[in-house]
């Protein structure tokens, strides 16, 4: 049992990920065949022993809602735990209005309720697994104020673009938290995970909501590290931020190497989803695959490589599919050719003969359509 | 429960001796079929599909796991209000003396207090351990249409093999005339699937008449059915078409696993109208190495698979290393066949573990070899 309760962060109105997002928040992108992008966070407080989860969600929130249900599948108990999705209702006159303080403020009641002292906030938007009650209770140990997680890379230059940075002293104190502007190939990718006290975190709600109706929470954490003990805790094993088109369709392609994914799941750390009851997937004949992670429920009779496949797709005999990332439901047809694309839920790709991108510049093929 | 006003009584109990080391620790109808499933998904997941909400399952052998797991209705969508999925092993009354379940009708008979609970109009009675998809209330309409005392399911089974089978012969109009169970020159190749609806009022009084025959063996093949024809009442043979499997060897098994490996084949578990459900377990997707060759596969998420997988079913979570072959062969939940080794027409038991270069089966066996135990391959 951990002595916080969750949140977990909708992305700010900076990251946007061209293609898919219309359809839906990045936390309800399929993401691994079977997974959204936000089973990652929620399992890894349910997994901590979390058992009250607030979800905010700032727009589109079908699937999201549909997805998460009542919670239970995330091994959430369901009489003395339970998960919340709230939304964000103001700010419709421009989107801007439209971030976590305000969805906070919005909410406040709610999170002035909750039992426990302390709060673990983390994106919906980020994969990786963490162990929250370690970190808390180091929190704690720590005696810090506000603790954020982060992690090392050497490819900021190019990557992490639209993600927060950590600027840290050598006793890992935060100095502040800014942009990543792609100068400098290692960074300390802040991974917009906090740990706090709940009174700190409705008194930095509060603060940002008087200094500027546009401060995010990073904004007033980043304020307070003058005054504050704010402390940076770096994450080792995976992790990916879904930011964009790009790191969207390299984070699923990154773990099709079997190994890289042990660093992500691990036994005794399961990624919980909603299960969609799919059979096993039938392989015909004519099927070659090599180097690919297959969803249930998949009709296979062409070849794939180097792909991850979603739940319920159909690839037909002749089909070639090549480092591409085939959302649910999708019918690639008889002889055809994709290489470099993401194939968005319900496309049929059945007329066109070849759909090729360059790995730099993977295609989109958008939801529901017929090429 | 008011929905069709018909209750399910799925009977749970049998050992499946012939499964041999699979049947050990776990009753037949726990045994794991199709890749993710366990035999009584088929039954349970058909009541649900066909609107039935109350589901008592009769267990007795090794009921442990089963029970645990019937338990957690909602796996089937039988958990909503005035739903529920049963578990009734055999228990100790204030009245009666604690009591194994005798045969298939004794085990009804002793849970009459439970089915008087709900009053229903309609009893179902089914087996735990067959594999097939049917809708009970086609099957509930044509019993109400024809005003039938019981209506029994029958599947055409041909004709040499119908002496294997509880035969029923009917009249031009569907209505049984005589039940012959295993008869050795059978009259009609109608077999019973085990699969009856009774009007319960009537029922349960043949069953309280059954209770206190000393000479009854308490089954409905044997007794209930034949004392209903004797009283001259009205029975009904509702034949099913489609497919069906009673899964009684591991010949049988291995069977039916295969099965699913036709394009189109008859029992089409992707069927988004008829699904069967079962439990949601959390692990990957498949995961296929650059080493691998597929074809002919049933596979679901959790493996791992590096080797050549021909003519198969995989099970959740059941990996194959660099090298292996997989040819002929079911790997049920969990096993493991090592870099190398060779598994040919047989069937791989939960868990089991077939070390580095290690042959099992061979591609002219008779019989399908079932590997229960670790098998040792190269250090």
């Amino acid at each position: 049992m951990c002595n916080a309760f969750g949140i977990v962060n909708f992305s700010g109105t900076r990251i946007y990920v061209e293609g898919l997002q219309p359809y839906r928040p990045i936390g309800a992108f399929s993401f691994l065949g079977r997974y959204r992008v936000i089973d990652f966070p929620i399992s890894n407080m349910s997994n901590s022993g979390i058992d009250q989860i607030q979800v905010y969600i700032r727009r589109k929130p079908r699937s999201l809602v549909e997805h998460l249900g009542t919670g239970r599948h995330y091994n959430i108990n369901s009489k003395r735990g339970n998960l919340h999705i709230l939304f964000s209702e103001n700010g419709m006159e421009n989107d801007v209005y439209n971030n976590d303080i305000a969805a906070f403020v919005e909410n406040m009641e709610i999170i002035e309720q909750v039992r426990y002292p302390y709060v673990v906030i983390a994106p919906s938007y980020m994969v990786y697994s963490a162990n929250f009650d370690t970190l808390l209770q180091n929190h704690i140990d720590s005696e810090a104020d506000i603790t954020l997680l982060y992690h090392s890379v050497d490819n900021a230059k190019e990557s992490f673009l639209s993600c927060n940075t950590l600027n840290l002293n050598r006793q890992k104190g935060v100095l502040s938290i800014e942009e990543n502007r792609g100068t400098a190939k290692n960074k300390n990718i802040f991974m917009d995970t906090y740990i706090m006290k709940k009174e700190l975190f409705i008194d930095l709600i509060h603060r940002a909501q008087k200094l500027s109706s546009l401060y995010t929470l990073s904004d007033i954490v980043n304020l307070a590290c003058e005054e504050l003990d704010v402390r940076g805790v770096a994450h080792r094993g995976y992790f990916a931020a879904i930011t964009d088109f790009k790191s969207y369709y390299e984070a699923n392609l990154s773990l099709i190497d079997y190994k890289n994914a042990m660093n992500l799941f691990d036994e005794y750390w399961p990624i919980y989803t909603r299960t969609n009851d799919s059979c096993p997937t039938q392989y015909f004949d004519s099927a070659d695959v090599k180097n690919s992670v297959v969803s249930n429920g998949c009709l296979i009779e062409g070849t794939i490589e180097n792909s991850v496949i979603g739940r319920g797709c159909t690839i037909k005999e002749g089909a070639v599919v090549k480092n591409s990332v085939i959302l649910p439901d999708v019918v690639i047809g008889k002889d055809v050719h994709i290489e470099n694309q993401v194939v968005d839920k319900h496309a049929h790709v059945i007329h066109i003969k070849d759909l090729v991108s360059t790995p730099d510049r993977p295609g989109y093929v958008r939801r529901d359509d017929t090429l | 429960m008011k929905q069709n006003n018909m209750l399910a009584m799925i009977l749970a109990g049998g050992r499946g001796t012939r499964l041999h080391e699979l049947t050990s620790k776990v009753a037949k109808p726990a045994v794991s079929y199709g890749g993710k499933y366990r035999i009584i998904d088929f039954p349970l997941s058909n009541c649900a599909n066909s609107g039935i909400d109350v589901v008592g399952v009769l267990t007795q052998y090794e009921s442990v796991l089963l029970n645990s797991y019937v338990a957690a209705g909602r796996r089937w969508g039988l958990d909503a209000r005035d739903s529920g999925v049963y578990v009734l092993p055999p228990r100790e009354k204030a009245d009666a003396n604690l009591d194994v379940y005798r045969g298939t009708a004794d085990a009804i008979s002793q849970n009459i207090d439970f089915i008087d609970t709900y009053s229903p109009d309609y009893l179902l009675v089914l087996s735990g351990d067959h594999i097939y998809k049917m809708n009970y209330a086609k099957m509930l309409a044509a019993h109400k249409e024809q005003n039938a005392d019981a209506t029994i399911a029958v599947i055409q089974v041909p004709m040499k093999e119908a002496s294997r089978f509880g035969i029923m012969n009917t009249d031009e109009n569907g209505t049984i005339v005589e039940f012959e169970e295993k008869p050795e020159h059978p009259k009609s190749n109608l077999a019973s699937m085990g699969i009856y609806i009774f009007n319960w009022k009537l029922l349960r009084k043949m069953l309280l008449a059954d209770i206190k025959n000393p000479d009854s063996s308490h089954d409905f093949g044997k007794d209930i059915i034949p004392a209903m024809l004797n009283d001259g009442k009205k029975l009904i043979a509702y034949q099913f078409k489609g497919y069906w499997k009673d899964v009684g060897t591991i010949d049988s098994l291995w069977e039916a696993n295969m099965d699913l490996l036709g394009k189109n084949n008859e029992l089409d578990l992707n069927d988004p109208t008829w699904k069967i459900y079962t439990e949601d377990v959390t692990t990957l997707p498949h995961y296929i190495g650059a080493n691998a060759k597929i074809t002919r596969a049933f596979i679901t998420q959790g493996c791992v698979i590096d080797g050549e997988v021909r003519d198969s079913v995989l099970f959740t979570g059941a990996k194959v290393g660099e090298g292996a072959k997989i040819i002929d062969s079911v790997l049920m939940p969990g096993a493991i066949v090592e870099d190398g080794a060779v598994v040919q027409r047989a069937l791989v038991a939960d868990g089991v573990r077939i070390g580095r270069n290690a042959k099992v089966g061979s591609a002219d066996s008779e019989h399908i070899e079932l590997v229960a135990k670790r098998v040792k391959g190269d250090e």
